[in-house]
């Protein structure tokens, strides 16, 4: 099986911050908003090189959302950034009319999502964040799973017309994905072939899937992988295939099991090629203060939890 | 121009009143509190080009935030060309592109922002401002809220934001009705001075006494144009009477979201005599 290594780890909001500098110098028309978090979504060199186009609302999202709604009229491209939770539960109102059903093409970028923000508690680790913006009408959906592709995927969202909610994280994680990728919106990336089980991951817990797989492997269980950045709209076809090979699937998510990655995955097979499906993902919690590892071992959305998830859904595949 | 603007206010209420009586549903109180001024911006005070874009680049572009009163924003659309007066007899059918409250989504022509849930067009409003000086546009964006609205905490993050940011190129009307759906705005939440409130948020203000008045809302917005360019954002505070020319509906928060029966439109048409042509 091809094993992934890397040599070091970057935080994917750095990416996100090297992407948003890159298209700062590329696309004349990209303007940014923050509300108060500069430095935690790695805004500067964008600001710094681009004063003009840089808009600070302060502590006050529900203006920020409306005023980059504005700012498309115009034919701006607003990036805006807060932190997850402050960029959708708070503002769902906001974005839902000013910008999803007004069509505006406005580019959410929201840090710190999941338990993985560590100390600060349930506050500020949003569980429900992709279940929000998926069920807008229209709003593409992508969680990346590294400081490679956060950055292309946030140049990619620029040339996309229409909203995009772009998910991303706080702690250092391993950097495996490749630097000069082309990040196509929709589309699944396979990282590992396998024929017993596939493992479908999102966001931080796609090198915990690769993880996961090696020791599988060592136990003589060949998993499939696959690191499913967009959650919407959802590469369909790369699922059923998968699963028309191995039988059963594990979803893997820094999210509650309700509204995320797993249920949308659960829908696209019930209708067409019903197999067991196992959730890693919170089980309708809220999160807690603690290091990003001691929550994810104890919400059980680590290696360990894919590990063992996998050896249950091969169990439940009808011989 | 004054007798064809009064022609014309008098035709935009018959439409108002024709609209929400066939749909029994929509808010004529609202609408035809602010039918002189719609007139008067869209008539005398913008700056608009005949072709509808999103973009709206150099023109002067409107956002309605306070979307309920959409029969007088269609109306007023439809006979600033916009799209053919016919159309105004979908008013909230199904298939329609004039929905209940006003959204881009159907593709209507003169609509940039949905609205309805409120408090949210100021913040549009300000962002299509910025906009503009990106992109050294010298044209002007006017923004209409009302006064109960105000109650929503999201203007005033949008009214500090637009004096701190000194965005001058955006002229806030606040429809002042005094009423809201459930009475007076002074007995559901006394709001105090919303003068003094905007001024203290270091904004230029002004007052439209009689907001039902041709003349006083011409040299008003007129006055609210000299003074924009000056590094701070200006408010217009437009006095109005809710459901302004029809008798029985002033005077009386009853007619925010009630539609007129038969007769009740009659009597109203009665004193609303046709001038530029029914749709």
């Amino acid at each position: 099986m091809k094993e992934y290594t890397y040599t070091e780890k970057k935080d994917t909001r750095s990416g996100f911050g090297a992407g948003l500098a890159e298209l700062g110098r590329k696309n004349p028309n990209v303007v940014a908003l923050c509300a108060d978090l500069i430095g935690s979504l790695k805004m500067n060199k964008f600001i710094e090189e681009n004063p003009s186009r840089f808009f600070q609302v302060g502590i006050a999202e529900a203006n920020m959302m409306g005023i980059a709604a504005g700012l498309t009229i115009g034919g701006k491209i607003p990036f805006t950034g807060t932190f997850a939770n402050f960029s959708t539960g708070r503002v769902y109102d906001q974005i839902r009319q000013s910008i999803a059903y007004s069509g505006k093409n406005v580019k959410i970028c929201a840090s710190h999502a999941g338990v993985t923000l560590g100390e600060d508690g349930a506050t500020h680790q949003i569980l429900e964040d992709i279940g929000l913006m998926k069920m807008l009408p229209g709003m593409v959906v992508i969680n990346t799973c590294d400081y490679n592709q956060t950055k292309a995927a946030t140049i990619a969202i620029a040339d996309y017309v229409g909203p995009v909610y772009l998910r991303f994280g706080r702690p250092a994680v391993p950097v495996f994905t490749p630097e000069d990728q082309v990040f196509e919106i929709g589309k699944a990336v396979k990282l590992v072939e396998g024929s017993d089980v596939t493992i479908i991951a999102t966001g931080h817990l796609v090198w915990e899937a690769l993880e996961a797989s090696k020791v599988l492997n060592k136990q003589g269980i060949s998993s499939e992988v696959i690191n499913i950045h967009t959650i919407k709209p959802l590469d369909e076809k790369a699922i059923i295939d998968s699963v028309s090979k191995t039988g059963c699937v594990v979803t893997a998510e820094e999210h509650n099991f309700l509204g995320g990655l797993g249920e949308s995955v659960a829908r696209v097979l019930v209708k067409s090629k019903p197999v067991p499906q196992e959730f890693v993902a919170t089980n309708d919690t809220f999160g807690e203060s603690g290091t990003p590892k001691q929550l994810m071992d104890k919400y059980e959305i680590n290696s360990q939890s894919i590990i063992d998830l996998s050896l249950k859904v091969i169990k439940r595949k009808k011989n | 121009m004054q007798n064809n603007l009064n022609e014309l206010t008098t035709q935009v209420r018959r439409d108002i009143l024709r609209m929400v009586h066939k749909v029994n549903s929509g808010h004529p109180g609202g609408s035809l509190g602010c039918a002189e001024f719609m007139v008067v911006l869209y008539n005398e005070i913008m700056n608009r080009k005949k072709e509808f874009d999103m973009n709206g680049l150099n023109e002067d572009l409107f956002f309605l935030s306070n979307g309920h009163i959409s029969p007088v924003f269609y109306s007023v659309l439809a006979r600033s060309g916009y799209f053919p007066i016919d159309e105004l007899n979908t008013f909230r059918l199904l298939n329609s592109r004039l929905q209940g409250h006003p959204t881009t989504h159907e593709g209507l022509p003169g609509i940039r922002i949905a609205s309805g849930s409120l408090g949210q067009g100021l913040s549009v409003a300000i962002g299509a401002a910025e906009a503009k000086k990106l992109n050294n546009d010298s044209s002007l964006i006017y923004v209409l809220m009302g006064d109960g609205e105000l109650q929503e905490g999201q203007n005033w993050e949008a009214i500090m934001y637009a004096s701190a940011k000194k965005i001058d190129n955006l002229i806030a009307t606040v429809d002042l009705n005094g009423k809201q759906i459930d009475g007076a705005t002074d007995d559901v939440l006394p709001m105090g001075s919303i003068k003094g409130k905007f001024e203290a948020f270091g904004w230029d203000v002004i007052e439209i006494e009689n907001g039902n008045n041709i003349e006083d809302i011409t040299k008003g917005l007129l006055n609210s144009k000299s003074l924009s360019g000056k590094k701070k954002p200006v408010c217009i505070l437009l006095k109005t009477m809710m459901g302004n020319g029809v008798d029985f509906m002033m005077h009386t928060h009853a007619w925010h979201g009630k539609a007129p029966n038969d007769e009740q439109l009659a009597s109203a048409l009665s004193q609303n005599k046709e001038t530029l042509g029914d749709y």
